[in-house]
Order: structure tokens, then sequence, then C-alpha cells
């Protein structure tokens, strides 16, 4: 029999149609919608007169734009508003499970999906957000869609897809104190460039990987995307069906027995051939920043930012550019930098690991006065984990508040706006130009190294406060 | 969603020589709060197109009285970032059918082709080529062959074969879209369900 990839036997199985010269019909297990994507796809089964053909394969959830303070008064923003309320009633006309602000399956799509279990190994899973690949961390086919291709899932359960090729990145060894799943994205992306992973599906292996919790997986698969990839994935091991097990709509009883069985299968075989390869080593990996405007151009915190020695046309004129935007000079250091704000939250650190360590890092210390720090917890369950254990207390203590779940600054369409000029160290994912405001300049990092700058109200390595 | 037939092209371009072009950039986030596709095309490129207090940016080629026309010109790497289709309708909308690069990003490019916006990837030294053309002579004109699937620079003849996948030609070709093909398919999809 053939070797395959891990890739290639989720996809295999879920293959409705090869069209001929043309893409393949990929049957969808899961969709998630939200506000933003979903109203023209709906508006769009309307004018052809179709209902949803599967509705217990959608869930919904808004979490784009809403406010992250005061969720239980009416949306400010009249825009949002109608956007969220056109969620609620498309959901209600066709019968998809909707968590509404406030209830306790609300948060970004990419959080609740695995924490109801709704993620599951095997499975193909899509939303219209590029961050859908968070879930590839559980062993799954998952990427983000346009809205035409959510109104395919709506319409057929299926959508066409050219088959990507495939790509591994092997990260082995131990991590160094003070580096997280973050680190090692940024550091994948920064030497794979933003386009590196362009027409590939990722798979992540080694041991280093491997040594991860979920949560870890799940920021590096949820990063894949920046690297230009559709999406990246982990095979699934013990901590995997771990997590899984006794959520909300995983399955159960023999069902559990036969899903776990199936699960195991799931690994790419012994000698499977991969398009592309990279192997990285853990020990080089230090804690991460970034330093332009976008996620390839990141250092170790403890490097000065390139010059642009043997640098020519676009390329050169490209990072000038960047440069200038943030204020910044070829050859500095970025440690000591000033900081205005910081966030934690979003769908790549927004989970309850990210708050532990973030609120482990605070405990006993103070918050630096000249900074604004934006706790946004990725999801409702989150929140309620956080008051659970006593985080919160701690982190009141440090001169924090919690805000409620959303996707906040991560792209600021509500209310939380970095203003213009101003510098953030956030944990999101995307430091473009204006992303987390007009004007506004953005530092992506680890949670460790947002709790750095948020006490000492500069840039700092991380492993100075350990 | 019903859009254009396309077949030849031929129009001067709007030069965007710059790399990274992201959907950001393209439409940002604060604008993507409608409901309906329309009207994505004013708020195209809004934070390099427009200073703070709405007057345009002159030097912003868009503003450029000089550059006009059916085909935009970037960087390389055009597209990258989010999944949000707005950024497909916003150029479609302004006014746009094709979009050249020598690279664009994977989900950019499957959005532009479910919209009836071509996106066209030349080489690096021929996407030079046009950049120089339209710097020259702003008005000079490209011919977009969808059937040949060629990109010509008229003035000079110059002439690039582009690919194209056979399906989304043909769809493109006949204003079709891959949700009326799917649901045409429900009878498969539900044996195919029913052998799971
Ligand atoms: S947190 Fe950011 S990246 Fe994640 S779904 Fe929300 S907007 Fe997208």
């Amino acid at each position: 029999m053939e070797a395959k990839t891990l890739f290639d036997k989720i996809w295999d199985a879920h293959a409705v149609k090869q069209i001929k010269d043309g893409p393949s019909v990929l049957y969808i297990d899961r969709h998630l919608i939200h506000e933003v994507t979903s109203p023209v796809a709906f508006l769009g089964l309307k004018k052809r007169g179709l209902k949803v053909f599967r509705p217990d394969k959608t869930t919904a959830t808004p979490d784009h734009n809403v406010p992250t303070e005061n969720q239980h008064l009416s949306i400010i923003d009249e825009l949002s508003r109608h956007q969220v309320e056109m969620l609620k009633k498309n959901c209600a006309e066709h019968g998809i499970v909707y968590h509404d602000l406030q209830s306790e399956g609300h948060g970004i799509v990419h959080i609740i999906g695995p924490e109801l279990g709704l993620t599951q190994p095997g499975m193909t899973i899509v939303c219209g957000d590029s961050h859908t690949s968070t879930h590839g961390a559980f062993g799954a086919i998952a990427f983000g869609i346009g809205t035409s291709e959510v109104e395919m899932v709506l319409a057929s359960q299926c959508i066409m897809q050219p088959k990507p090729k495939k790509m591994r990145i092997t990260v082995n060894g131990v991590l160094n104190e003070g580096v997280t799943a973050k680190d090692i994205a940024l550091y994948i992306i920064s030497q794979i460039s933003t386009s590196g992973g362009t027409g590939h599906f990722i798979e992540y292996a080694g041991t280093a990987i491997a040594s991860l919790s979920m949560e870890g997986r799940m920021t590096l698969c949820n990063l894949s995307i920046e690297s230009g990839a559709r999406g990246g994935m982990i095979a699934p091991d013990d901590i995997t069906i771990n997590y899984v097990k006794g959520r909300k709509y995983a399955p159960e009883g023999e069902d559990w027995n036969k899903a776990v069985e199936a699960w195991k299968e799931l690994k790419s075989d012994e000698g499977a051939v991969f398009d592309t390869e990279y192997t990285f080593d853990a020990a080089e990996i230090e804690p991460m920043i970034t330093y332009g405007t976008n996620p390839g151009m990141g250092i170790g915190i403890s490097k000065t930012i390139p010059t642009t020695d043997g640098m020519t046309g676009s390329d050169k004129a490209t990072f000038e550019k960047s440069l200038q935007y943030m204020g910044y000079k070829a050859g500095e250091s970025m440690k000591g930098k000033t900081v205005d704000y910081v966030f934690l939250g979003s769908c790549t650190n927004g989970r309850i690991e990210d708050f532990r360590a973030f609120t482990e890092f605070v405990k006993n210390r103070k918050k630096a006065p000249n900074v604004i720090a934006w706790l946004v917890p990725g999801s409702k369950h989150v929140e309620y984990q956080i008051r659970e254990e006593g985080l919160v207390q701690i982190l009141e203590a440090a001169g924090f508040e919690l805000r409620q779940p959303g996707c906040s600054a991560c792209l600021a369409m509500n209310d939380d706006k970095i203003p213009e000029g101003k510098y953030a160290v956030s944990s999101s994912n995307r430091n473009f130009e204006g992303r987390q405001g007009p004007g506004a300049r953005t530092l992506l990092a680890s949670p460790l190294t947002v709790a750095a700058a948020a006490l000492t109200g500069k840039v700092t390595d991380p492993r100075e406060l350990m | 969603m019903a859009y254009d037939k396309f077949s030849i092209i031929t129009s001067p371009a709007v030069p965007l020589p710059i790399e990274n072009v992201d959907t950001d950039q393209i439409i940002p986030a604060r604008f993507l709060k409608a409901v309906e596709r329309k009207g994505f095309g004013d708020n195209l490129f809004r934070d390099w197109r427009y200073n703070k207090d709405g007057s345009p940016k002159a030097d912003f080629p868009l503003n450029d009285p000089n550059f006009s026309g059916k085909i935009l010109v970037g960087g390389k790497n055009f597209g990258s970032g989010s999944s949000r289709e707005h950024a497909a309708w916003a150029i479609y909308d302004y006014g746009f059918r094709v979009v050249v690069s020598s690279f664009f990003a994977d989900i950019f490019k499957g959005n532009a082709l479910n919209n009836g916006l071509l996106p066209v990837v030349v080489s690096p030294g021929f996407l030079q080529k046009i950049f120089d053309a339209t710097e020259n002579d702003p008005n000079t004109t490209f011919e977009v062959n969808l059937e040949k699937q060629t990109f010509t620079i008229s003035a000079t003849g110059e002439s690039t074969d582009f690919e194209i996948n056979p399906y989304k030609k043909h769809c493109l070709q006949n204003g079709l879209d891959d949700i009326d093909y799917l649901v045409e398919m429900k009878d498969e999809i539900e044996a195919f369900e029913a052998e799971r």
C-alpha cells in the first residue's frame, strides 16, 4: 500500500468527487460561522431559494465585532448590532445552534469549537476566518474560507478545493525556558517568510511539538496561515484524546471507543512523501518579538532589527516602508522600546493556559503605570475558569482588570482600538498596518513577553524577570 | 453570485508597486460591518488612499488622475492575511476585473476567482516590465485574453502566458459559480453521506 500523509488520509476520506481538470468536491464535517462573513452567504441562499442543507453541522457565535464591556447591554454601534442580530435571525430561521453573547458557549469561534468538543481528530472543519487553521491541532483538516464558500457549505455541506501541496515542519529538542508555542510559530515564520507556506498544508512533527499541550498546539496551528499555508495540523495522540474526552459534543460510550480507535490511525505513514520539508532545532528558539508590519518580521528578543545590507529593489523599499511605519531603525535593539498598550487575548493566545501563564508571571508584581492593558478571555468558558481558579484576584492585585470575551483588539472592529502611533505588545496574530486600529503599531509576542512589557512599560525579555 | 462573463479585456493599468499588500490594507476591518456585498469599492485601500480628514492622498496611485483602468498591478505576495472575501469584492466593486502580481496568497486567489476577478500571475521580470510600461506612459494598455491565457503589453507586443485551472476558466468565461454545481450534486452528496 502506498504510504500516505495524515493530510492525505483525511482528505481522501472526504473527497466526494474529483472534477476533471478541476478542484475536488470536499465534504465538510464542521462549519463554524460568525457575524461578519456569513450575512452575505445567507442572503445568497435566500436569492436562490435554498434552505441550509445540514443545519446540525453548522455552529454560530458572534465574536468579531462585539464589545468587551457591558455585554448585557444592547450593542451601541448600530452596524455591529445589526450584524449580530442578522446572525441570530439567520440561525433561528435555518435551525442552526447559536451561542449568544453572555451565554455559556459564547466566545471566539476557534476557542469554542475545541471547548465544546465540536473539533475532533479526522474531521474537515471550515469557517469564514483564516485562523480556522487552529483546529488542525487536533489532527483535523481545518482552514479558512471566503463568503462564497460559506454559502457553498450552507447549501451543500461541501466546498470546491484544489488539493494543496504538503509540507512537514519538524521541530526537535527541548524548548528553552521562557519559550512558548507562540515563539515557535513566530520563529518558523521568520525563517520561511509569510509566503513560505503558500500552496501548502503543513504537518508539524518532532519531539518539541509532541511536548506541547493542546493549548500550545492550537497556538502553533493558528499561526500556520501567517506563513501563507492554508492550514497546519498535528497528529492526534493521548494529549489530544484526553482533551476531547467528556466534552459536550464528544462521542460517548461505544461511539467513543470506536472513535479513539480510528483516531489512533491518524498519522503519516512511514515513508510518506512531503513536497517540502523543514527541520528546526528547539534549542535555537528564544522568546520572539516582531519589529515590522508582517508576522514574518520577527527576531529573537536579544537580537537586533536586521539591516538592509544585501537587500535591493522592492524588497528594500518594502522593508524600509515597514520600519518607517513602526518608527524603528534598522540595526536597533528591540529591548527597552516604549510600550503604551498590551493585549492578551485572541484565538492565538486567549485560552486558559495563556491566562494562567500571564497571571503566574505578574503575581505579586505591579503593572507599569504608563501601560494600558486589555485582558480579553477567548470565551465565556475561559472567563469562568479565570474566576474559578482565583486568577482574577491575582490580576486585580497587580493592577489588571478582565474584559468580556470576543476578538477585541485583534482586529479592532469593536471599540478596542489602539490609538494612532501608539505601540502595543500583543498576543494576537497580525501586525499589519492599522490592524489594531488606524495608525496603531503592533509588536507580536507570547503571553510571557506581553506580561513582561506590562510590568516594565518597555519591551523586555521575559527571562530577565523569571 | 452572478458576475460579468469574462473574455478579453484591453485597458490601461493602475500600478501599486508594493509587496505583501495584505487584506487589512485592501479593506480595513472597520468597514466590514455591512450585511450586503455592495459599496466596498469606496473603502478600497482606505487608509492608504485617504487622509484622516477624508481628503484623498495625492500620491496614492488610485488618486492619481493619470492612472485608470480595469487592471490592478501589485507587488509580490498580494492579498496575504485574512480570508475575508470583502477584499475581492472591494477590488471588483471599484471596477477592476484583473489583478496582476508575481505571487498571490492562496485564499485571496480563490476568493477572487469566485467573484469574477481574474488573478494573473506573471514572472517577477514581466511584472517589472508592466510597472515600467505604466510609468513611462500611464495610458499604455494591456490585453488580457482569458481564452488564450495571455497577458500582453499592447505597445511593445510583449506577451506572457498565465495559468488558470480549466474548471475555473470555464466558470469565469460563462459567469457560472460553484454553488449551482454543488446544489445539482445533491444526490451524490447524500449517497456519500449514507456510505460513511
Ligand atoms: S481573534 Fe482575531 S484572528 Fe481570531 S477569529 Fe477573531 S479576529 Fe480572527
